[in-house]
């Protein structure tokens, strides 16, 4: 059993290496080296472009990049939860039609979804063109930081509801009711009981949400401008633009420790939270 | 004693079925009250209207003489013991149990003195800190109780609590909790679909079927005077034999007319006899009122569990002398020894 086990995860385990371990491994020689032109060896081990990064126009789009990532993660968990604690309260079979609904946008490809808000948000767009039947002054949010987090959230909530709803549903309903009968009110059992058995969901949306929001280039493109750089958009520059792969790949492992620490913190908190009580089904 | 509950025709719907019917019911203070009945017989909901998680489709409930129906659970004066414990998976065995004394925003000093007088009467010393699940079934169960106890409730509700434990565990658990109850002298009302361990532990027992209440009265009642067939067949092994009273005193079956101890019904009117095994001694067949031939014999430890056939019908008994298949004997039973019923009580069958 188990050695059949073993054997058919061998495929598995190569295309990890395949296309995981090796690019990986591609991208950090590239960053700790450099390939000047003329120079008589291809590779030439330095730590120029860690250096480079820490210049204070750099910093600041890293700053931008963590806040705004930071932003989304938080609206995604303050629309997000309400959302995934009303699905779970309702009759089992609008919960599939609804979950159904969170995940059908998933198909289209968010590219598109996000040219659809270009559209809505333009200057032109529906909103402004609704604003402007009804008499009122708008001239289209595109091209703001409003507009940025809008398309983020929109395109990140069904991650944090997911995981949240999944947590909410698998809590017993004997528990709550004991919640109740030992005299705690609707509030302090959401407080006591609810919440605490819910944050395995809430940690893993928030991973969810938080790590592919830090480095999202394509949103931030489409309804920031040409002028709304992210680090992800630096790192897109580098490679396609510049053409200076190992200064991008630097800044790809600098933005990949920084998210590792994150992780590592985010998982600190949550066995915290568990008090040696229960360990929380991770 | 003082009437702490009334149960007022109470009655409960489930889209439409009835699963409890009239249910009239008082409890007194200090009282160990048991439901008893099959599975499915309403045990849990009456429970559950009890605790607040379901409100009754007609009908009163009173505590200490005020209307409890719609007082939210939160608020009611009672704690429940779930059948699978319920214990909250985040929060170890301290936390668990300072649950509701946290909720009453009690000082630390005090609920750290409850809780350790808790975990000593559940036997559960030194335990404060323990992941609560990873304790044994038993242990969950003692935390359970201790958790509902320690809010010093004047009624605690049980729902079958010892029904997942083995059965050396549940024995001990049942001695346990009489005892406990003993102590706080809070009243228990405790669930279970196992008749001898509503004989062992209550007070009082309430036997249902089908949602409406059979008999109640206390173990001894129960037992020697079963009210219908379903309680006599319930509670313990019994012959059920049909007859005709035929005075007062005089009630005869299998062709022979028996001295008894019942009186009241009508003249020639059919009646069902119960006689507990035990009761029936085996006689030489000469001069027996009954008369019928050994079909098997199982040795039960204490006694000897006989079967005899009399008339084609089969007679239990149990005795601590032995006989032999195919012997042909004598049955007798003592006057007082013989439960007369009406027919038409039997409910529901
Ligand atoms: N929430 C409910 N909805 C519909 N039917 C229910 C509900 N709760 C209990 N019942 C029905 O009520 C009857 C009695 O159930 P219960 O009180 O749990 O019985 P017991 O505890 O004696 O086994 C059963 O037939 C059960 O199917
Ligand atoms: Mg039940």
């Amino acid at each position: 059993m188990n050695k059949s086990l073993n054997r058919l995860s061998y495929p598995y385990l190569l295309w990890t290496f395949i296309m995981i371990v090796i690019p990986f491994f591609l991208i950090f020689i590239y960053s700790v080296t450099s390939s000047k032109e003329g120079s008589p060896v291809i590779f030439q081990f330095t730590f120029d472009h860690y250096r480079e990064f820490f210049s204070p126009s750099n910093i600041n789009i890293l700053n931008k990049s963590i806040w705004l990532a930071f932003q989304t993660t938080v609206y995604c968990l303050i629309l997000g939860y309400p959302a995934a604690w009303i699905i779970s309260k309702i009759n089992i079979r609008k919960q599939n039609a609804i979950i159904l609904f969170f995940i059908l946008p998933m198909w289209i490809n968010m590219l598109l979804r996000t040219y659809a808000w270009q559209i809505i948000l333009g200057r032109s767009g529906i909103l402004s063109t609704f604003f402007n039947i009804i008499n009122i002054k708008y001239e289209g949010i595109l091209y703001t930081d409003s507009a940025v987090l809008i398309g983020m959230v929109y395109n990140f909530i069904p991650f944090m509801v997911l995981p949240i709803f999944t947590t909410l549903i698998k809590i017993d309903d004997n528990l709550i009711e004991a919640a109740y009968d030992l005299g705690a009110s609707t509030k302090e059992t959401f407080l006591k009981i609810i919440f605490p058995l819910s944050l395995p969901g809430v940690v893993t949306g928030i991973i969810l949400v938080f790590l592919p929001a830090v480095s999202s280039f394509a949103i931030p493109r489409l309804l920031g401008g040409g002028q709304y750089v992210l680090i992800g958009n630096l790192i897109e520059k580098q490679f396609y633009l510049l053409g200076n792969w190992n200064f991008g790949s630097a800044i790809a492992i600098i933005l990949m420790i920084l998210i590792i620490i994150s992780m590592m913190f985010m998982k600190k908190t949550d066995e915290l939270k568990s008090r040696g009580g229960g360990t929380l089904p991770w | 004693m003082k009437k702490l509950i009334e149960i007022k025709n109470l009655s409960k719907e489930f889209d439409g079925e009835i699963v409890l019917k009239e249910i009239d019911l008082t409890i007194k203070e200090n009282e160990f009250v048991t439901l008893l009945g099959p599975s499915g017989c309403g045990k849990t909901t009456i429970l559950r209207i009890l605790a607040g998680f379901e409100t009754p489709t007609t009908g009163d409930i009173l505590f200490e003489g005020l209307s409890i129906v719609n007082l939210p659970p939160n608020k009611r004066n009672l704690n429940t013991v779930f059948q699978k414990y319920a214990l909250f998976p985040h929060l170890n065995v301290f936390e668990n149990i300072a649950f509701g004394l946290r909720l009453k925003k009690m000082k630390e000093k005090d609920i750290v003195q409850k809780v350790k007088q808790m975990l000593k009467l559940v036997k559960l010393e030194n335990y404060e800190h323990r992941n609560v699940n990873r304790l044994s079934g038993g242990q969950q169960q003692r935390v359970a109780i201790a958790r509902a106890l320690v809010n010093e409730p004047k009624v605690l509700l049980l729902d079958e609590p010892l029904a997942a434990l083995d059965l050396k565990l549940r024995q001990e658990m049942q001695y346990e909790l009489k005892e406990m109850q003993r102590q706080t002298g809070i009243t228990f009302i405790y669930v279970t679909h196992d008749q001898e361990e509503a004989l062992t532990m209550s007070d009082t027992i309430v036997v249902l079927n089908n949602g409406l209440i059979q008999q109640i009265g206390t173990p001894i009642d129960i037992y020697n005077e079963p009210k219908n067939r379903f309680v006599a067949n319930f509670i313990g092994e019994s012959n059920i034999i049909s007859g005709i009273m035929i005075d007062d005193y005089k009630v005869k079956f299998e062709d022979y007319i028996f001295d008894c101890v019942d009186r009241g019904f009508h003249f020639n009117e059919p009646v069902d006899v119960i006689i507990r095994p035990e009761d029936l001694s085996i006689v030489p067949n000469d001069n027996a009122p009954m008369v019928g031939v050994v079909e098997s014999i199982i040795f039960k430890g204490v006694h000897y569990e006989i079967c005899v056939i009399v008339n084609g019908k089969e007679y239990v008994v149990h005795t601590t002398k032995n006989a032999t298949i195919g012997d042909i004997v004598g049955l007798t039973v003592e006057p007082q020894d013989i439960h007369v019923m009406e027919v038409g009580v039997v409910l529901n069958e």
